[in-house]
C-alpha cells in the first residue's frame, strides 16, 4: 500500500485548524495546537500562501483562509495577470517565428484569447482579445483541452472539412497532445491557415493556459503539412518560459 | 563570419541591467542586478555610486555568458541611464565622495527658493530652457558643494570631479575619461542648449568651477574604448532613459512621440532641430545628437502618479491582490458610474503645476462599486496623457497622430484603449518591450557602423499591438468635461500656514 504524504496531512490540519477557528490565527498558535516545530508550519504556510489557500494579514502577520480556496472549482490566475506574466515571452515569439502570437485560456467551454502580439509585418492587424474560439478545432483550443478533465461536448461544429468532429478521433489526437506536449491545427478551423500551440503551466504543473502561432499553412507547415520543427521548438520554448516565471517546476 | 552584437547598459532608478541585442533590435540576453536605495531623512533619495560601478562589472560578463558570446563580438557598448541624479568623486582616486542624490531627492528646496530670488535666476533659465528647479542635477551640485567641508576649495583646485550617471561610468569604463552626453547635460540647469556647452553665466550663477565638469559631446558618438567591464569595446552612445526611449521607439520624425508608462509616466515629442519653449508647462529638453549633426530637440511631459495609482489601489486599499487585476475589476462594469479619481498625491505635474493640490475621489453615489474606482483609476491615467498631448500640440503646433507606447502599463488592454479613446489617435506597442535599453543599443550600433543609418533603425521596429479609437466624440467631450472639473476640484487644498 502507498504510504501517506506527512506533509499534505499537516496541511489539512492547519487549514481545518484556520478554517475552525475565529479569525486568524499566528503560527505561534498554529504550531503549539498542532505540536509541530514552528519552523515546519512556517514552510507549509509558506507553501500555502504561495497557492493562495492561505492569506497573510499584512499588519499582524497572522493567517487566515485564503481567496482562492473559495473558488476551487474556477481558474487560480486570473486572465489579466495571465497576460501581464508573458508578456515578455510572447513578443520574442513573434520576432523569432515572424507569425501571430495568441495566448489563450478556457471560458466557458471555449478559448478566451488573452493577449495577442501581430504578425512583425506591419500589415494592417486587428487586436482580437477577447475573442472567443471553438475548443476543438484549434491549436490552442486542443492543447487547453488535452489537459482538462472534463470532456468535449458530443456534437461538435464543424469549421471546414479537417475538423475534427468524431469524438474517437477527438480523443486520439488529445493523446498525442499529450504525448507530445504540443498540438497543432492545419486547415481545421480556416482554410489556409495552421496553428502550433504548447500550454503554459502553473505551480504544481496544471495548465493554466496556452500559448501559440498561427499563420498561412504555406508558412506554418512543411511540403507534407506538418508543422515546421523549428516553429515547434519556439513555441515550446516560449512555452516553459512563461512557466517557468508562473512557478511552474522545471521539466 | 561570426555574429556581432550590441550591449546597452541600463542604468535605472532601482537597478542595473546589462542586456545584449542582435542586428535586428532583438533581445539575445540579459542580466539585472538591484543596488541599495538610501533615505537618510524625509525626502532624501541616495545611491552608493560605487556599488552600481561594481554591479556594472559583475553584469557584463554574466550578460555575455547568457548570450553565449565573446568580448569580440560585441561592436560597442551604449548607455541609458536615470537621469539628474549627481555624482561627486576624487579625480585622483576616483572614490565617490559622498553618497549619489538622486533624481527624486528633494532637498534642494530652499536652495532652489533663495536661488530663484537672486539676480540672474532668469538669465539662467533662459540659457537652460528649463526653470529652475530642485528636479536637476545642478542645484544638487551646489547643496553637495555647500553641505561638504572643504570640498569648495577642493573643486576649485580641480581635485572633485561631477558627473551624471553615464558620466560616473564611462569614467570607470574607460579608466579616466570624463565625459557627458547632452541629453544629460540638458537636465543640470548648467547647460547654454543654444551653445550645447556649459553655460559659464550659469556656472558663475552657481559658484560651480568649470573644472569639474565634464565635456558635453553628442550623444551618439564613439566615447573612448573600455578598460574595464567590457575591455576593448568602444563605447558608442549615452542618453538619459526616457530619451533613449524616444530614441528606441526610433522617433526621428519631427511630431512622432513616445509614452513609457510605468510608476510615473513619460511623454516626449520628437520638434526636431528647433527648441520649442513651452507656454503650457512642459519641459524643453534635448533628444539626441548624432555625431557632429544638429541635435534634436524634445518636449517633454511628466506625469507623476500613473501606475503608482494602481499600486495605492493594491497596496492601500487592498481592493485587489495584484496589479493586473486592476482591469479585471475594471471590466465588471461598462462605465465609470460618474466617478472620477484625480491622484494628486504631491500636486499636480504638467501642465497644471499646483503644488498645493491634492488628490480628489469625486461624482460619489451609493451607485458606485470598487469596479467603478477601478475604471476611475485607469482613466485617470489616460486623461492625464490628454492632458499633456493637448499642451505638446499647442506649444509645438504639431498634432499627435500616433503615440508609440512602452513600459509595463502596456499590458492593461482596457488602459491602452482607453488611451486612444481619450487622446483619438491610435496607441501602437512595439515588438520591443525593452525601449530604455534598445534606445543605447540603437544609438552605439549607430556610432560605430553596426547599423547604417536611421532609416535602417526604423525598419527593425514593427508593430506588436495596436489600440484604434472608438469612443464617440460627443461622449469624449463630456467626459473630458468631467475630468477637467474634477481636476479644478483639487486645487488649493493645502491652505497656506
Amino acid at each position: 500500500m502507498p504510504g501517506t504524504v506527512q506533509s499534505i496531512e499537516r496541511a489539512a490540519a492547519i487549514l481545518r485548524m484556520l478554517a475552525g477557528g475565529p479569525g486568524r490565527l499566528g503560527l505561534a498558535e498554529i504550531a503549539r495546537s498542532l505540536d509541530l516545530a514552528k519552523g515546519t508550519v512556517h514552510g507549509i504556510l509558506r507553501t500555502l500562501q504561495h497557492v493562495g489557500f492561505v492569506e497573510q494579514d499584512r499588519g499582524s502577520g497572522h493567517y487566515q483562509l485564503g481567496a482562492a480556496l473559495l473558488h476551487l472549482g474556477t481558474s487560480y490566475l486570473d486572465i489579466n495577470e495571465l497576460r501581464s506574466r508573458s508578456i515578455n515571452w510572447a513578443d520574442p515569439l513573434a520576432a523569432r517565428s515572424g507569425e501571430a502570437v495568441r495566448i489563450g485560456t478556457v471560458l466557458e467551454g471555449r478559448v478566451l484569447v488573452v493577449h495577442h502580439v501581430f504578425r512583425p509585418d506591419d500589415t494592417f492587424q486587428t487586436l482580437d482579445i477577447g475573442t472567443l474560439l471553438p475548443l476543438h478545432a484549434t491549436a490552442l483550443g486542443k492543447v487547453l483541452l488535452a489537459y482538462r478533465a472534463e470532456r468535449p461536448a458530443a456534437d461538435l461544429d464543424r469549421y471546414t472539412h479537417r475538423t475534427v468532429v468524431a469524438a474517437k478521433e477527438l480523443a486520439a489526437e488529445l493523446e498525442r497532445v499529450r504525448e507530445a506536449g504540443w498540438g497543432a491545427d492545419v486547415e481545421e478551423y480556416t482554410v489556409g491557415e495552421a496553428a502550433v500551440a504548447a500550454p503554459i503551466r502553473g505551480y504544481g504543473g496544471l495548465v493554466v493556459g496556452a500559448i501559440g502561432v498561427s499563420g498561412l499553412v504555406e508558412r506554418i507547415c512543411d511540403s507534407r503539412y506538418r508543422p515546421q520543427p523549428k516553429l515547434v521548438g519556439y513555441v515550446r520554448d516560449a512555452a516553459r518560459a512563461v512557466s517557468r516565471d508562473l512557478g511552474a517546476a522545471r521539466r | 563570419m561570426t555574429e556581432r552584437y550590441v550591449v546597452a547598459i541600463d542604468q535605472g532608478t532601482t537597478s542595473t541591467r546589462c542586456i545584449v541585442f542582435d542586428r535586428r533590435g532583438q533581445l539575445v540576453s540579459l542580466a539585472q542586478q538591484e543596488h541599495k536605495q538610501f533615505y537618510p531623512k524625509p525626502g532624501w533619495v541616495e545611491h552608493d555610486a560605487a556599488e552600481i560601478w561594481r554591479n556594472v562589472e559583475r553584469l557584463a560578463p554574466q550578460a555575455l555568458r547568457r548570450a553565449g558570446i565573446t568580448l569580440d563580438q560585441v561592436a560597442a557598448v551604449g548607455i541609458a541611464n536615470q537621469r539628474e541624479t549627481t555624482v561627486l568623486w576624487d579625480r585622483r582616486t576616483g572614490a565617490p565622495i559622498g553618497r549619489a542624490l538622486v533624481w527624486q531627492d528633494t532637498r534642494t528646496d530652499s536652495l532652489v527658493n533663495r536661488l530663484l530670488t537672486r539676480p540672474g535666476a532668469d538669465v539662467v533659465q533662459q540659457r537652460a530652457a528649463l526653470p529652475l528647479s530642485t528636479y536637476f542635477a545642478g542645484p544638487r551640485l551646489r547643496w553637495m558643494l555647500d553641505h561638504t567641508p572643504g570640498l569648495q576649495e577642493r573643486a576649485e583646485r580641480g581635485e572633485v570631479l561631477f558627473g551624471t550617471m553615464e558620466t560616473w561610468l564611462i569614467w570607470n569604463l574607460t579608466g579616466g575619461l570624463h565625459v557627458t552626453d547632452v541629453t544629460n547635460a540638458s537636465r543640470t540647469n548648467l547647460l547654454d542648449v543654444h551653445t550645447l556647452d556649459w553655460s559659464p553665466e550659469s556656472l558663475r550663477f552657481f559658484g560651480i568651477p568649470r573644472a569639474m565638469l565634464p565635456e558635453v559631446r553628442p550623444s551618439v558618438a564613439v566615447f573612448g574604448t573600455a578598460a574595464a567591464a567590457f575591455p576593448g569595446v568602444r563605447i558608442g552612445a549615452a542618453l538619459g532613459d526616457q530619451q533613449a526611449a524616444l530614441f528606441g521607439q526610433t522617433c526621428f520624425i519631427p511630431g512622432e512621440a513616445k509614452c513609457t508608462y510605468g510608476t510615473g509616466s513619460f511623454l516626449l515629442l520628437n520638434t526636431g532641430t528647433e527648441l520649442v519653449r513651452s507656454d503650457n508647462g512642459l519641459l524643453s529638453t534635448v533628444a539626441y545628437q548624432v555625431g557632429g549633426a544638429p541635435a534634436h530637440f524634445a518636449l517633454e511631459g511628466s506625469i507623476a502618479i500613473t501606475g503608482s495609482l494602481v499600486q495605492w489601489f493594491r497596496d492601500q486599499l487592498e481592493l485587489i491582490a495584484s496589479a493586473p487585476e486592476i482591469e479585471t475589476l475594471a471590466r465588471t462594469v461598462a462605465d465609470n458610474g460618474g466617478c472620477y479619481i484625480v491622484p494628486a498625491f504631491s500636486g499636480l505635474y504638467a501642465p497644471h503645476w499646483r503644488s498645493e493640490a491634492r488628490g480628489v475621489i469625486v461624482g460619489l453615489t451609493s451607485y458606485i462599486t470598487k469596479g467603478h474606482l477601478a475604471r476611475a483609476v485607469l482613466e485617470a491615467t489616460a486623461w492625464q496623457t490628454r492632458e499633456v498631448v493637448d499642451a505638446m500640440n499647442a506649444d509645438s503646433g504639431l498634432t499627435l497622430r500616433t503615440l508609440k507606447v512602452d513600459g509595463g502599463m502596456t499590458a492593461d488592454n482596457l488602459l491602452m484603449q482607453s488611451v486612444a479613446d481619450v487622446l483619438d489617435v491610435p496607441v501602437v506597442r512595439p515588438l520591443a518591450a525593452e525601449t530604455v535599453s534598445l534606445g543605447a543599443a540603437y544609438a552605439a550600433g549607430l556610432a560605430v557602423g553596426y547599423w547604417p543609418d536611421l532609416e535602417d533603425l526604423r525598419r527593425n521596429w514593427h508593430r506588436a499591438g495596436q489600440w484604434l479609437p472608438a469612443m464617440d466624440p460627443a461622449r469624449r467631450e463630456t467626459e473630458y468635461g468631467n475630468w477637467r472639473r474634477a481636476v479644478e476640484r483639487t486645487f488649493d487644498w493645502i491652505q497656506p500656514a
